[in-house]
């Protein structure tokens, strides 16, 4: 606290008057303030909410998430029928919106990166394909690159009944694309068990690897002998499965294609819709990044007798990614968001869903409340990730 | 004293505000106010709410609202139109976007009840059909286990579909997309074997929208109860007393006769009590609702009775019969309750 702005010798006791204009007070003061206008306007809004709904007798709550569904579904990740509860068709539609935001950032992130590098080329055809692949792609809004794949997957392929085989049990037709898949059986679940084995041998073996290096300067094969590790213990888990070969083969079946693996047009058009968009962005990260690095680093390292691929996995990729890396989060976030326009060419996502929910109990505000909340989480989760591996990427100062 | 002028402002801002919450009677005093009906409508179903080619809205649905208009304000024009999806309309209807939802819209129990929503009037009787290729061969819906199915979400013929296939012990892929142009594009692109919704929708997406309209078949079974008719959110009831009997005139109309080219004749020279009555000659029915007298002469002079509106739009356009939605006296179901 500071000390009595009164002058010494002052004897009139401190008043309110004091008390207000003393800088401590008011700062704690304004803080109140300004905290006891906001919780104010909360209140006001969800208290008119409430009241206003139930004038209208608007039922409110979250009870009928337990409530039986009674729509299908067409893509489903989960166990799903008419007979299920809201609550499962909304983590449906949830999955389905992971699913396609997960491919979608790998596929942008693999086809931008290969499109920011070809900028940057000294080849003029490849630059110039690239830019017009950025500059075309990225200047078109987004929906109505999904309207344009959604029109033109179903008419460029023939109806199941003539489906195009173009390798055997793929199958290509007006209702997606279908493959071959293996029957389900006890010897998959031993791979996944191995891989998993696997993995946490090959962090183990990296580990070391690393001690040795630092220690006698032997580089070790890690890119093989990993590979190695893992392909050799999911094999053997393969073979002591009993090695199955069933498969379940795609064929026309009544009105449409049954067995196999079906992607679907809808998902199709979204995720080529999405990874186009995304990429060009994507790219001039990349291109950024790169660009960002003074040549001097290349010089440096070609002083040093450092091998060129050495040079930029070892020095210049982990500055570029420096760079690259939080606009790139902005991007992953932007993708995912963006997957919520799903909704217009009929993939049930989780805005979809939750868009037939809403129609079907009324909840208006409940659905939507849930639907911002999981997009919020999901973004949020993205965020945490990229920053983590932001940290982790970032030069160490010594 | 600043801060004293500062809270008493802030509290006052608050009551003045709280002070904006529902009140009965705020849709009608609130359509008076601004001098139109705010409609919701199809985004376009020809025969029930669709733009013609000079961008006007016509159909049956819209003809509810040009009734309500005439009731009201004196002038059928005096409509503008929201077109809604099947999943937006409820919420553009609970929040007071629109007065008056007139969508082939299904009167079901929940709707009524948890969604705070009144049917005041059933306009379709209807059922919901499946319309299919005829290139597929198939004569029944019951030979339609395995079919990819395009249908609009949020509706009661998404409902009936599933019902109908669980209760068949029958399968069905599902194509769900909001909007119905997207939709039937994608029935049409052969993304579906099979396009489900009311049966008049149906004759209205194959007379309307196919290349071919010979080439597709609706099959025989109907599914459902689908009685369709406008609705109006709790809370005014005297605005659904309008909207109700704004409809109910416009079939009791008929019942008597009385048409758009006889109605000035029939007001000057008709007898019948209960046309003098309906037409204001003798007053007290336009009191009662809180309109001029001449709200009913006004909605047939200017809207057509029921028959005339489901000629001009449903018969002409789609070709369909009067089926369940003839007069009572005709054997169908439309029955109006007595204006007295």
């Amino acid at each position: 606290m500071s000390k009595p702005q009164n002058a010494p010798g002052d004897v009139r006791s401190k008043g309110l008057v004091d008390y207000l204009n003393d800088e401590n007070v008011r700062a704690v003061l304004y803080q109140i303030i300004a905290i006891g206008l906001i919780v104010l306007a909360g209140w006001y809004l969800v208290s008119n909410t409430l009241y206003n709904l139930e004038q209208q007798n608007i039922s409110t709550g979250y009870g009928f998430l337990d409530l039986e569904a009674s729509f299908e579904i067409s893509e489903t990740m989960i166990d799903y029928s008419a007979k299920s509860s809201y609550a499962s068709a909304l983590m449906v539609g949830l999955l389905n919106t992971v699913k396609v935001s997960l491919l979608g950032i790998i596929l942008c992130t693999i086809i931008g990166t290969i499109f920011g590098v070809a900028r940057l080329s000294s080849n003029w055809i490849v630059r110039k394909l690239a830019t017009v692949y950025v500059e075309t792609f990225r200047n078109i809004p987004v929906l109505l690159q999904l309207f344009f794949w959604y029109a033109l997957i179903p008419s460029a392929f023939p109806h199941p009944r003539d489906a195009l085989e173009p390798l055997p049990g793929v199958l290509l037709t007006s209702r997606g694309m279908y493959m071959p898949v293996p029957e389900p059986d006890n010897a998959y679940t031993f791979m996944a068990i191995a891989a998993a084995i696997a993995c946490v041998i090959i962090y183990f073996v990296k580990k070391w690897a690393k001690k040795r290096q630092d220690a006698t300067g032997k580089p070790f094969p890690m890119l093989l002998a990993g590979l190695g590790i893992f392909v050799g213990l999911v094999f053997l888990a393969y073979l002591a499965g009993g090695a199955p070969t069933e498969m379940s083969m795609p064929a026309l079946k009544g009105f449409n294609i049954r067995g196999g693996y079906n992607i679907s047009p809808e998902f199709m058009a979204v995720l080529i819709g999405l990874t186009v968009y995304t990429s060009t962005y994507v790219a001039e990260v990349v291109r950024s990044g790169i660009q960002a690095v003074p040549n001097g680093q290349w010089e440096a390292a070609d002083s040093l007798g450092i091998k060129r691929s050495v040079a930029l996995r070892k020095v210049i990729l982990p500055q570029s990614m420096r760079v690259a890396i939080p606009p790139l989060t902005n991007q992953y976030l932007n993708l995912t968001k963006n997957s919520s326009l799903a909704v217009a060419v009929g993939y049930p996502d989780l805005v979809s869903v939750s868009n037939t929910t809403m129609n079907q109990t009324g909840q208006a505000i409940e659905a939507i409340s849930i639907f911002m909340s999981i997009y919020l989480g999901l973004s949020l989760l993205t965020s945490l990730f990229m920053n983590w591996f932001n940290k982790k990427m970032a030069l160490v100062e010594r | 004293m600043k801060i004293q002028t500062i809270l008493a402002a802030g509290a006052m801002t608050v009551a003045a505000v709280a002070a904006q919450n529902a009140q009965a009677g705020a849709v009608l005093d609130g359509i008076k106010a601004k001098g139109f009906v705010q409609c919701g409508v199809n985004t376009g179903l020809p025969g029930f709410s669709a733009a013609n080619a000079e961008g006007k809205w016509e159909g049956i649905d819209v003809d509810v609202c040009r009734a309500t208009a005439a009731a009201l304000l004196g002038d059928a024009n005096a409509v503008q139109y929201t077109p809604l999806t099947a999943a937006q309309r409820f919420t553009a209807l609970q929040s007071g976007e629109i007065d008056i939802l007139s969508r082939n819209t299904t009167a079901t129990t929940t709707r009524d009840a948890k969604l705070g929503l009144t049917f005041v009037g059933i306009n379709y009787y209807d059922g919901q059909g499946f319309l299919i290729p005829k290139a597929l061969g198939v004569s029944s819906a019951t030979e339609l286990d395995g079919a990819t199915v395009c249908v609009e979400p949020g509706t009661t013929t998404e409902l009936n579909l599933a019902d109908y296939f669980r209760a068949k012990g029958m399968s069905f892929e599902p194509v769900v997309i909001e909007n119905i142009n997207e939709a039937t594009a994608a029935f049409f692109s052969g993304r579906c074997d099979v396009y489900t919704t009311d049966a008049s929708g149906l004759a209205s997406i194959r007379t309307q929208m196919a290349e071919n309209p010979a080439d597709y078949v609706i099959l025989p079974e109907i599914i459902s109860k689908e009685p369709l008719g406008p609705v109006v959110a709790q809370g005014d009831e005297q605005w659904s007393d309008v909207v109700r009997w704004a409809f109910t005139a416009m079939i009791e109309a008929e019942e008597y006769g009385v048409t758009m080219e006889n109605v000035d004749d029939m007001k000057a020279n008709s007898t019948n009590p209960g046309i003098q009555r309906l037409l204001g000659v003798t007053p007290g029915m336009g009191e009662a609702l809180g309109l001029d007298e001449a709200w009913a002469y006004n909605i047939v002079k200017q809207v057509g009775n029921y028959g005339e509106s489901y000629e001009k739009n449903v018969t002409a356009k789609l070709g369909l019969e009067r089926g369940l939605n003839a007069l009572w006296t005709d054997g169908g179901l439309q029955y109006a309750w007595p204006i007295r």
